[in-house]
């Protein structure tokens, strides 16, 4: 649909009088004039149906396996260092099996080696996430395209409603300003840095993945973290869920986390 | 009407100074915590509400337990809660501003507080709990002011605000309904994750908030020609006395299914509040205080010659305020997020510049309540009683 001058003017004083057309005008402006391009994603851009995890907790053996994550994460989305550890920001975190699934820790009879195994734990991006369902603004929202958990940090008001509903633990409030006092140590300029006063939280590298790239964590992780869509059948995601024993935290919660442990390992599994 | 605040003794305005300068104080804090974030309170990554949401929580209470003079007076004809009912509508006024203000001086954007209505969100029970708690203000001083007016004029109210009456008795329970519901449909919450939570709040709400109202009347009545009535004040104490045993029944049945189910996750929060949970300890002397406070002043309660004597009365009254303000306040508040979704342990207090901005809350709704007070007073010093 193509508009000239005189029709624009017409839609355009119609709208004011009505006070509801301008949206209309708009789009069809922008349909018409604007380059096409500016707004479409980029072809090599990774789609799924519903994003997911598999952590296969065999394959990270050392503090750097765990550490390399972590770092990978943080460096890359300015998560910043902070002494204080009330005020701790964190994306990405390791911690042992006891608190990782504290429902199951009662077990003291169980595999020695699961029992001090430590886990890579962040947003599990839950197909049923209690976060968004409480948060009043929408800042926190799932993603319809592809299942993520995503956090919009200017519609945020800080009411950390959303820390008391995740089960998981999975969110940070910037309780001091994350710009000052170099708790950022390098910035990466290509990704926002925060104000005080917002939630945030592992977003699964969501501007990663519409270039065509991996999340940072699996890229560093040598394997041991595999993404994949959780609702393709072929998937390698899938395979993996099949072929081996996975643990998710908290399921009896019915929040569907998206984020399965490979534990054992071992041939007979 | 309103210029009826504006004279006054000068016991009157020195107090009216005492709460400007609270206020002071509580608003230069808070323009610290503005500018440097809610790290200058004690709250932490794992437990992210604290004393202003224990404040807001237990005020909620306070505001909702005007009902229990708005029922039977309308609903039932008890026309000995005539001349007190607007001392209750008048309280929950001065409750919901004070509610809104912890709301407010507690999150992260407050500048941003518009995005509640501007993206209204139904799946989200603080979008409600908004709605509720600003539709129960308004009622509340249309509805005192309205009937205040007539007195003055010493007429009956106008027949349009009969129905807002009415429709303020279920609103009140909404209000504390939704605040519970704000907690009772988190998983992962355990302490928070139970059916009775509502009812809790309202059976809490019932005792300690008429027993602020109670002691409020026995204040008016020493400082000025207004008298409340003697048996309206007794009646208080009565509602007060069987809210307060519907108050800790209920709280035992929640520590009858988290023992007796032997389910780990749904003991720990209390053993946090009453023994302590890893070593930490802080919050088990006050926990303590409360069930203890909660027996005596139910002891001195049920007794009717403890109930009809004045000082021990409001000995017991203190004792409920007390009980139900550490227990809905921080008890509640704090024992959810202890110990956090990994079992562990984070204490909480709050710090002094949370305090400070915590009473000059405080003192806002006590200017409130003052001002609207010595209206009311004012108008029914001069007209006496009128029966509407």
């Amino acid at each position: 649909m193509s508009i000239n001058r005189r029709q624009f003017l017409k839609l355009a004083s119609v709208s004011t009088i009505l006070g509801v057309g301008s949206a209309a005008a708009i789009t069809s402006i922008s349909r018409s004039g604007l380059e096409a391009s500016q707004s479409s994603p980029d072809p090599k851009g990774l789609k799924a149906k519903r994003w997911g995890f598999v952590v296969d907790v065999s394959k990270l053996k050392t503090e750097e396996d765990y550490q390399k994550c972590i770092d990978a994460c943080h460096n890359i989305h300015n998560v910043p260092t902070l002494k204080n550890p009330k005020h701790e920001i964190k994306w990405i975190w390791k911690d042992d099996y006891e608190h990782t699934f504290p429902n199951m820790a009662e077990d003291k009879i169980m595999n020695k080696e699961l029992q001090e195994k430590n886990f890579l734990l962040f947003c599990n991006h839950c197909a049923n996430p209690a976060c968004v369902r409480v948060c009043p603004t929408q800042a926190t929202f799932k993603r319809k395209s592809d299942g993520i958990v995503m956090q919009d940090m200017h519609r945020c008001i800080g009411c950390r409603f959303c820390m008391a509903a995740c089960p998981f633990g999975a969110r940070s409030f910037n309780y001091v300003d994350p710009r000052k006092d170099n708790a950022i140590k390098v910035e990466n300029k290509e990704f926002p840095t925060r104000m005080i006063g917002v939630v945030e939280k592992c977003t699964a590298c969501y501007e990663r993945l519409a270039v065509g790239k991996q999340p940072a964590c699996a890229e560093a992780s040598d394997g041991a973290i595999v993404f994949g869509d959780l609702e393709d059948p072929k998937s390698e995601v899938r395979r993996l869920i099949a072929e081996k024993y996975t643990i998710r935290r908290k399921p009896e919660l019915g929040t569907q986390p998206g984020i399965y442990y490979v534990i054992g390992g071992g041939e007979h599994v | 009407m309103f210029e009826r605040a504006l004279s006054g003794s000068n016991r009157y305005w020195a107090w009216i100074f005492f709460l400007l300068a609270v206020i002071g104080v509580g608003f230069l804090a808070y323009m610290k915590q503005l500018n440097e974030g809610l790290g200058i309170t004690g709250l932490s990554r794992d437990v992210s509400w604290g004393f202003y949401i224990a404040q807001f929580t237990f005020l909620v209470g306070v505001a909702a337990s005007a009902v229990m003079l708005v029922i039977p007076y309308y609903l039932h004809n008890f026309k000995k809660f005539g001349k007190i009912v607007i001392l209750g509508e008048f309280l929950a006024v001065s409750a919901v501003t004070m509610c809104m203000l912890f709301i407010l001086v507690d999150m992260g954007q407050p500048m941003r507080v518009l995005n509640v209505v501007l993206h209204p969100t139904l799946n989200s029970v603080m979008f409600w709990d908004a709605l509720v708690l600003n539709g129960y203000l308004f009622l509340n001083i249309i509805i005192g002011w309205t009937t205040l007016a007539a007195d003055q004029k010493q007429v009956a109210p106008p027949q349009w605000v009969k129905p807002l009456i009415y429709l303020s008795i279920p609103w009140a329970v909404s209000i504390h309904t939704v605040t519970a519901f704000l907690y009772a449909g988190l998983p992962g919450r355990h302490l928070w994750l139970t059916a009775i939570m509502a009812a809790r709040f309202l059976a809490s709400a019932f005792a300690g908030g008429p027993a602020i109202l109670v002691l409020l009347a026995l204040l008016v009545r020493k400082f000025s020609k207004f008298d409340p009535g003697q048996e309206a004040i007794q009646a208080l104490a009565k509602i007060v006395t069987y809210a307060m045993c519907a108050n800790v029944f209920f709280f035992l049945l929640e520590v009858f299914t988290a023992f007796y189910s032997g389910i780990p996750g749904h003991a720990h929060p209390l053993v946090y509040l009453f023994a302590g949970l890893d070593g930490h300890t802080k919050l088990v002397p006050w926990m303590w205080t409360a069930a203890v406070l909660a027996f005596a002043s139910i002891a001195l309660l049920v007794n009717p010659s403890t109930r009809q004597n004045e000082g021990t009365l409001k000995l017991a009254l203190v004792g409920v305020i007390i009980a139900a303000w550490i227990d809905k306040g921080m008890g509640l508040v704090i024992g959810g997020f202890v110990p956090n979704p990994f079992e562990r342990v984070t204490e909480y207090a709050p710090t002094m510049p949370e305090l400070a901005i915590t009473f000059g809350v405080y003192a806002v709704g006590l200017l409130v309540l003052t001002l609207l007070y010595k209206v009311a007073i004012g108008v029914r010093e001069e007209n006496g009683a009128v029966e509407h």
